[in-house]
């Protein structure tokens, strides 16, 4: 037993090795990092971070990104519910070649999306805002979400709806008082999928945003190019944005393991 | 069972109209240009088929191709048996099951050019961790720059160290679903633990295996943003994929026409490997 538990240890010891590189980079000065290889931080400096939070270009990235993720979650959970719903409950003329419609988007290659992308969001007047990049995101999201919600719906039995219709309940207070709070931790996990994809996705997000809604990772990708080697710099960007994944992950942590499975366990 | 209900369509309407919006309209463009030739100025010729003809006859589609295949294949063969061992010598119960699963899946939520500048910063010859490692201590020549070999070896440990967790946890989820009653059947019976993993515990992950599977192939073949960044397809074009050639053909060159004929055989490609294995896992939802 002891020698098994073992494996686990290992692996989550080189999971964590690139991210206390890139956290003890951070911390380093640009000369010590030239200077040569140290494993900890000889001269611990702030100063990276304190660059990133007074510079707007730097910190408006970051409140850019978390606006169009948190838009993105959003619109994809309000219109997933009720689909989702549709296709844990009913069956309907072509149900199943829609069902396999959606996920073809979550295939999509988005290098092959990314020009007509630019077009079509120029052509409607929405390229550079928060909402274009929301919307995009919505591609692959919202087939995800109604994926999850669907598999997480389904554990639910039919007698619960079929109860609450003969105890007089409407379908829009049935939903929101008695079915949502029985699939909390779908939303939850579908929720936490959203922003999750939302958040690491940067090929469509730069495509469709120049200035006014630029996401952090894309301010990231123009200074590793333009500034050189300014390598602690991109290191303290790199930890920031590590950040709010951990946060939200804490949320679903009870969850994760059901969640990843879609539901279907 | 379901019951039939037309109406149910009101429900999904919402969904259809956006992601029609954003399938649909694109598709249409990229259908568009892959008949057509231009030189820019918006005047557009029609060339028929002469660009997918083309494609499928060139060399450099080829070879980026088969790169994509071999890594996909390489990060299959790797990520499902690794992240079935791990997952069956997690825990299954205690208080350090949640924290681990935590550690696990953070990896996944760092956006994918972090994932790349990380790697970069981590594998520097000079003074990152792994390169002076290798480099210095080993004594093993390593630089992802110069040698095609190390590059591959670099992008195979990247993704395997960036979704290796995610087949972990689905398995994980399959293995905790199985009741005690099933381990304590067997241990009377005196199964040996292969016979255990294979008539007990395989059957419970089928399911969800399939889903990882699923999603590792379709993201997999679809990677662009860490390889891309941390070695820019090359050195040369040895780790030049199947997204990374079209986004030089499409943004690089600005060919539009081939460009889009390419996108759309990838696109197909993904679809048809894709649709096989939705159709194993329909099956089994069936039963």
């Amino acid at each position: 037993m002891k020698k098994r538990s073992l494996i686990p240890v290992i692996y989550i010891a080189f999971l964590m090795l690139p991210i206390y590189w890139l956290v003890a980079m951070s911390f380093k000065t640009t000369n010590e990092i030239l200077a040569g290889f140290s494993l900890f931080p000889q001269s611990f400096t702030l100063e990276n971070y304190a660059t990133i939070f007074t510079d707007p270009t730097w910190y408006w990235g970051y409140i850019n990104s978390i606006i169009y993720v948190s838009l993105n979650t959003v619109i994809s959970l309000a219109v997933a519910l009720p689909a989702a719903y549709a296709f844990s409950r009913y069956r309907f003329l072509g149900d199943k070649t829609l069902f396999f419609w959606l996920l073809t988007n979550r295939m999509a290659p988005a290098a092959v999306f990314a020009l007509p992308f630019f077009q079509l969001y120029s052509a409607v007047e929405l390229f550079d805002t928060h909402i274009a990049v929301a919307l995009a995101h919505c591609l692959f999201n919202i087939p995800l979400a109604v994926w999850i919600l669907e598999g997480f719906m389904s554990g639910v039995p039919k007698e619960l709806d079929e109860t609450a219709y003969v105890d007089g309940y409407s379908f829009p207070r049935f939903f929101t008082t008695i079915f949502l709070p029985s699939i909390k931790a779908g939303v939850g996990v579908a929720a936490f999928f959203c922003f999750m994809f939302s958040w690491v996705e940067l090929l469509l997000a730069k495509t469709l945003t120049a200035v006014e809604a630029k996401p952090i990772a894309a301010t990231m990708t123009k200074t590793a190019s333009s500034a050189g080697y300014e390598l602690g710099l991109l290191a303290a960007a790199g930890t920031l944005t590590i950040i709010p994944g951990a946060i939200v992950i804490y949320f679903v942590r009870n969850y994760i393991a059901k969640g990843f499975a879609l539901g279907r366990v | 069972m379901k019951t039939q209900y037309q109406k149910a369509w009101f429900f999904v309407l919402p969904v259809l109209l956006l992601v029609a919006f954003n399938a649909l309209i694109p598709m249409m463009t990229v259908v568009n240009y892959s008949v057509q030739e231009t030189f820019g100025n918006n005047v557009f010729f029609w060339e028929g088929l002469r660009w997918f003809e083309e494609l499928l006859n060139s060399d450099r589609f080829h070879a980026a191709l088969g790169r994509q295949f071999l890594f996909t294949g390489l990060i299959l063969l790797i990520e499902v048996p690794l992240g079935i061992i791990i997952a069956l010598s997690m825990p299954r119960k205690g208080p350090w099951v949640p924290v681990c699963l935590v550690l696990m899946a953070l990896p996944m939520l760092i956006p994918w050019n972090v994932v790349g500048a990380m790697w970069n910063i981590f594998t520097l010859p000079d003074i990152g961790l792994l390169g002076y490692l290798m480099n210095t201590t080993l004594g093993i020549d390593y630089d992802m720059t110069q040698s095609p070999f190390a590059a591959w070896a670099t992008i195979i440990t990247m993704d395997v160290w960036h979704w290796t967790s995610l087949v972990v946890l689905l398995s994980y989820a399959g293995l905790v679903s199985i009741p005690d009653a099933y381990y304590q059947a067997a241990k009377i019976d005196g199964a040996s633990p292969f016979k255990v993993f294979r008539y007990i515990q395989l059957p419970k992950m089928k399911q969800v295996l399939t889903i990882a599977i699923l999603l590792r192939f379709m993201d997999s073949f679809n990677i662009y943003t860490e390889v891309f960044v941390l070695t820019g397809g090359g050195p040369g074009n040895s780790t030049t994929l199947l997204s990374i050639d079209l986004v030089k053909i499409a943004l690089g060159q600005f060919d539009l026409g081939p460009a889009a004929a390419m996108s759309l055989i990838y696109f197909a490609i993904t679809l048809l490997v894709s649709w096989l294995f939705y159709t194993l896992m329909t099956k089994d939802d069936a039963k």
